[in-house]
């Protein structure tokens, strides 16, 4: 696999697609009816008040709901023209090629080497170990961490900061060269210096993958994405481009919440 | 849309962001009216006091910038909060622009009346003034009750103030070619007249930008503007043949 080979960049054609997506825990029903398109190499923010299905719907895209028993979900999303709920998908490859990185930063227990080696290997994707060793120094690279840890990569990865740590996730998720990289609120357990450095990073990013990212920050959604969708009550409020959503929202709604009158 | 922020303070920092508005907008329309009395009446004292009363409308330009400035920074205001903070500041410079072409009619109010000028009769600079202060409190209302209809009236009504400019510049120029005497008042009278009608065409410029805070989007077209003093020049003959 040679990672430094630019993939084609398409702007504004949609690699995912979700049409008339419920979701119900059990007989709580989660999101309903959401239809949207994710389009490829930009950044999509999914905002909206806590509970307002926001994550769950994340969490859709390569079906990180299937871990949760009672969670059930009809509709259908397609990635790269594929119905990904379909009995025939491999999760674990789906999974590999739609990366997710969470919340809370969450190495293993392992060497910085070791955890982002660990993907390409369980997926065979290197052939050798200097190829292996290729992979993990790009994926690092990508994610703005290689200089920072490059004379300790025996060190073990719970050893970095927390900001490190996320862009280890991050790093991890590349290395197995997924398409899209999910992210659900990455930055709110960092400082704001870490932060900012892990946005600059997604913007670097997206020439490579497309990010759909879950934030609590609507400054974060406003400073980094292309595409904002504002979740309510489990609905799609409304959809469309970051800087109008935060200039002139169509949704009164929208607007309401965007600007601090509702939560 | 819900008027109060969960953050109760930034609703308040808004509200004394239109306050400071209204408050500009109110102080204008007083002095054009004082300026327009001063005039009509030769009225020393009132022009004096209408140069001095500028001041007052600068100030709160100044605790309004700063106002608008700490909302920025501090509240990060989005979508009709963001168009409100910054379309206010717009309309401030506005209000403030009107103040010095007031400030100016009265310091040529108060020339005129100790040299005993010229002036004609002031009938038509008196409407113009009126309709300017009409069109400033109706902006006004049209911004704090956020009313984009009264907005776009407002923007319709400045063409008034350029036909009156028009034919009162004409009849300034007559007065003129008459008897050269009547030249110093009525050049004054000729910039009283501008200055009024740049004043009309500033309160269009606030009922504009109402129109975006409410709207989020330009009007659009071109308003109407019908100024035609810059193209107009009368002749000898012109004169006998109107006389």
């Amino acid at each position: 696999m040679d990672m430094e080979t630019e993939k084609k960049v398409v702007a504004n054609q949609a690699i995912m697609t979700a049409r008339n997506v419920d979701v119900f825990y059990g007989k709580k029903q989660a999101i309903d009816n959401v239809s949207l398109d994710i389009l490829e190499n930009e950044i999509t923010a999914l905002i909206g008040p806590s509970g307002c299905g926001k994550s769950t719907f994340l969490r859709c895209f390569n079906r990180m709901n299937d871990t949760i028993d009672i969670c059930k979900v009809s509709g259908k999303i397609e990635f790269a023209g594929q119905d990904i709920y379909s009995p025939k998908v491999d999760v674990v490859a789906l999974r590999a090629r739609i990366g997710m990185v969470f919340q809370k930063a969450n190495p293993f227990p392992k060497s910085i080497f070791e955890n982002v080696a660990y993907g390409p290997r369980i997926h065979d994707l290197a052939e050798s170990k200097a190829e292996l060793e290729d992979i993990v120094i790009t994926s690092l690279k990508r994610a703005g961490l290689y200089d920072e840890v490059s004379d300790r990569l025996e060190d073990p990865g719970t050893s970095l900061s927390g900001g490190q740590q996320q862009r280890l996730c991050i790093a991890r998720a590349i290395a197995v060269d997924p398409e899209i990289i999910l992210m659900d609120e990455p930055c709110s357990a960092l400082d704001p210096i870490a932060t900012a450095i892990i946005e600059d990073l997604m913007e670097s990013m997206k020439r490579h993958y497309t990010i759909v990212i879950v934030t609590h920050s609507m400054a974060q959604a406003a400073r980094i994405s292309q595409k904002t969708a504002f979740f309510h009550l489990g609905k799609v409020i409304e959809y469309g481009e970051t800087e109008k959503m935060f200039t002139t929202p169509d949704n009164e709604l929208t607007q309401n919440y965007i600007s601090g009158r509702i939560g | 849309m819900s008027d109060t922020h969960i953050v109760s303070s930034f609703s308040n920092d808004l509200n004394q962001i239109d306050s400071l508005v209204l408050e500009m907008g109110g102080l204008v329309e007083q002095q054009l009216h004082n300026a327009t009395l001063a005039l009509q009446k030769e009225d020393r004292t009132l022009a004096k006091d209408v140069m001095k009363g500028d001041s007052r409308i600068n100030e709160l330009e100044n605790e309004l910038n700063d106002v608008a400035i700490k909302v920025l920074a501090l509240r990060q205001p989005v979508a009709v909060d963001l168009r409100t903070v910054v379309m206010s500041l717009k309309i401030a410079r506005h209000l403030e622009r009107i103040g010095d072409y007031i400030k100016n009619t009265a310091r040529r109010t108060n020339t005129i009346a100790k040299a005993g000028a010229f002036t004609g009769s002031l009938d038509t600079l008196a409407r113009m003034s009126e309709l300017v202060q009409k069109m400033t409190q109706d902006a006004l209302n049209a911004y704090s009750k956020r009313d984009a209809d009264a907005a776009q009236a407002v923007r319709e009504s400045d063409k008034h103030v350029d036909h009156m400019n028009n034919s009162l510049f004409r009849e300034l120029l007559t007065y003129m070619m008459e008897d050269p005497s009547h030249i110093g008042g009525a050049m004054h009278l000729i910039f009283i007249a501008k200055n009024i009608e740049r004043m009309g065409d500033h309160v269009a410029d606030i009922a504009k930008e109402t129109l975006y805070l409410i709207n989020g989007e330009w009007p659009e077209g071109k308003r109407e503007k019908e100024d035609i003093t810059s193209k107009m020049i009368l002749d000898v003959d012109e004169l006998n043949t109107e006389s």
